[in-house]
């Protein structure tokens, strides 16, 4: 094992240690949540944490590794919620419930998938800024299309309509609406637990490192450093950029599906799927140091849980939230900052070495 | 009789009012090494950008190897047997110096999204070719060592010029295109950089069209001159005679 550990190469080496760091942080915290450690409130936290660190991952793919600006990442999070919570709604008691959870996340990454596609054709081609606009349209469309989208099922079939439940003309007595315009979807089954939001944690973290470690990954990056290069050495430029921001997509959905099966009522309200939060995200890619996509997992579990952790200090936890903010990115980007680190802390503690500045950077 | 490798005729290209290239003609033979001189703003770089696909001509035909790539997109041109370096550096900046080069290996190596997902045997197996076959092309040029650990944007800047010439000859091209190569060396690098050019003719057996300013490198190494002036020929032919043309001179030098 430990020969096979050598023989790594560098980066391998690196993301095996990423695994190596969450597994134990995973075990860590399900001995505490077991033991009664944790608080409710704690625990209420952890699939919430899994979520957002898989948002990160995704939202990172596209800002750090593709290099183009998505800030309405919230809205694919948002159709994979709501696709994977119609479905378990539908089939709830027809099939074993860890069965129809995976088929569900499945299902939000595919529709999610769909719609970066689709988005992506036209938006990917420019060369520009023009994805950002797309996308915050998007985020926000979405949000009121789903608000005004009603959908019932009685024995007839299903029915559809974009007024109101009275103009399903359905069976109310016997039926169901399963979406019900602004009120959203209620009574999604609540499959989602840590473990099963941990393990999708992990596949998206797999899939997103091995990507960039292999020849789609070289190009996709290529295109972000330099388009005109790329294309010079036979990079076809929009099939990359549409391979990475689809897949970056479809990891948003089952982040959105794990997130629908940890809530007791599914709503597209602005404080969960709105500009904010594809804000917090993009957030959370910038200060783990973008194109970092450890980085982006501990921003994103460090700034979701500081103020929860600090809500006994009401008031100041925000004030202390933002001077976090501003001393990561201090840490992160300022090169006078970065100077003193390597001076008086990377270079005295063996363990932290590799963080200093290479030479002439 | 032998078919010449490039062959363009009548090339010619407008920038709103601007004729910036006009009744171009070239005819470059395999193994050449051809240089492509004329004063600032003759049109030199606006050539290479048509070979390539970056512009799209209003007339004229380009020929590689009997193949009309006339207008065509810059990645088809690429693989079409074209690879070219650009005036200033474009590197992947931030992938390292053995990523570089294997980006330009990208399209002779296949693997699907699939399989580098899965990292199926596959995966090692093509990276192991590409690693080989990279090193191969990296040690030529002194850029081995440390290859893996150093990004491109740390690289000194005459190796940073070497680097793009390795990730072009990385699409194993027909033709080469230097835009420049000799920009901001001092006059050691400069030689250096000579013999490497001259060796990669031999080497690869490569066929080589370079824009450079630098009249010791060009009178040094190419074999055959077109000079440019704006926008049109001025004379073509061997680098001596070409040299001692008192129209090349005077549209150096200026008049008197």
């Amino acid at each position: 094992m430990k020969q096979k550990f050598q023989m790594m190469d560098a980066t391998s080496r690196d993301d095996f240690m990423t695994y190596a760091g969450l597994v134990l942080a995973y075990v860590i915290v399900s001995v505490l949540a077991a033991t009664g450690a944790l608080n409710s409130q704690m625990k209420g936290l952890l699939v919430p944490l899994c979520v957002y660190a898989i948002m990160a991952i995704s939202l990172n793919l596209v800002v750090g590794i593709l290099g183009e600006l998505s800030i309405g990442h919230a809205g694919f999070m948002c159709v994979g919620a709501f696709a994977s919570a119609f479905f378990s709604k539908v089939t709830v008691g027809g099939m074993p419930d860890l069965l129809r959870f995976i088929i569900a996340i499945l299902i939000g990454g595919v529709v999610a998938g769909i719609f970066g596609f689709l988005i992506g054709i036209p938006v990917l081609r420019l060369r520009g800024d023009y994805l950002a606009i797309v996308t915050l349209a998007f985020g926000e469309i979405i949000k009121n299309i789903i608000n005004v989208l009603y959908i019932g099922r009685d024995k007839a079939g299903y029915h559809f309509s974009v007024t109101s439940a009275n103009d399903l003309g359905m069976d109310l007595a016997n039926g169901e609406i399963i979406v019900n315009g602004p009120q959203g979807i209620t009574g999604t089954p609540k499959s989602a637990t840590f473990t099963i939001a941990f393990v999708v944690l992990m596949i998206s973290l797999i899939v997103v490192l091995n990507l960039i470690h292999s020849r789609d990954g070289r190009a996709i990056m290529s295109v972000r450093d330099n388009a005109i290069a790329a294309e010079s050495v036979g990079i076809n430029i929009t099939k990359y950029k549409l391979i990475a921001f689809t897949i970056s997509a479809v990891i948003a959905g089952f982040a959105g599906a794990i997130y629908a099966h940890n809530l007791a009522t599914l709503i597209a309200t602005p404080a969960r799927f709105g500009y904010n939060m594809s804000i917090m995200f993009l957030v959370f890619v910038v200060l783990g140091g973008i194109g970092n996509t450890r980085g982006s997992i501990i921003a994103a579990v460090a700034l979701t849980l500081i103020p929860e952790v600090l809500r006994f200090m009401s008031n100041y936890r925000m004030l202390i939230y933002s001077i976090v903010l501003i001393v990561i990115m201090l840490i992160n980007w300022s090169p006078e900052v970065k100077g003193l680190l390597d001076k008086y802390v990377y270079s005295r503690i063996p363990f932290l070495h590799k963080f200093k500045a290479k030479e002439g950077k | 009789m032998n078919m010449a490798l490039l062959e363009i005729n009548n090339l010619g290209i407008q920038f709103g009012g601007l004729r910036a290239v006009d009744d171009f003609k070239l005819t470059i033979e395999k193994g050449d090494l051809y240089g492509l001189i004329g004063p600032n703003g003759a049109g030199k770089t606006t050539v290479f950008n048509l070979l390539t696909g970056e512009y799209k001509p209003n007339e004229g035909i380009i020929r590689l190897d009997g193949v009309d790539i006339t207008g065509k997109r810059p990645i088809d041109i690429n693989k079409a047997g074209i690879a070219r370096t650009f005036q200033n550096i474009r590197l992947f900046k931030k992938l390292s110096v053995l990523d570089n080069v294997k980006v330009g290996l990208h399209n002779r190596y296949h693997y699907s999204t699939a399989v580098s997902i899965l990292r199926l045997p596959k995966y090692y197996q093509v990276e192991k070719e590409m690693n080989e076959r990279a090193r191969e092309l990296l040690e030529v040029f002194g850029l081995w060592k440390d290859a893996e650990s150093t990004l491109a944007s740390n690289l000194p800047y005459g190796q940073q010029r070497k680097l793009e010439i390795a990730r072009a000859l990385a699409t194993d091209p027909k033709l080469l295109l230097l835009d420049e190569p000799a920009a901001g060396m001092n006059p050691n690098e400069t030689q250096e950089l000579m013999d490497t050019i001259k060796f990669i003719q031999k080497k690869f057996d490569m066929t080589i069209l370079l824009i450079e300013h630098d009249m010791k490198l060009v009178s040094g190494i190419c074999e055959k001159l077109t000079v440019l002036n704006f926008g049109r020929i001025l004379t073509q032919g061997d680098t001596k005679t070409v040299l001692a043309n008192p129209e090349v001179i005077k549209a150096y030098l200026g008049d008197d």
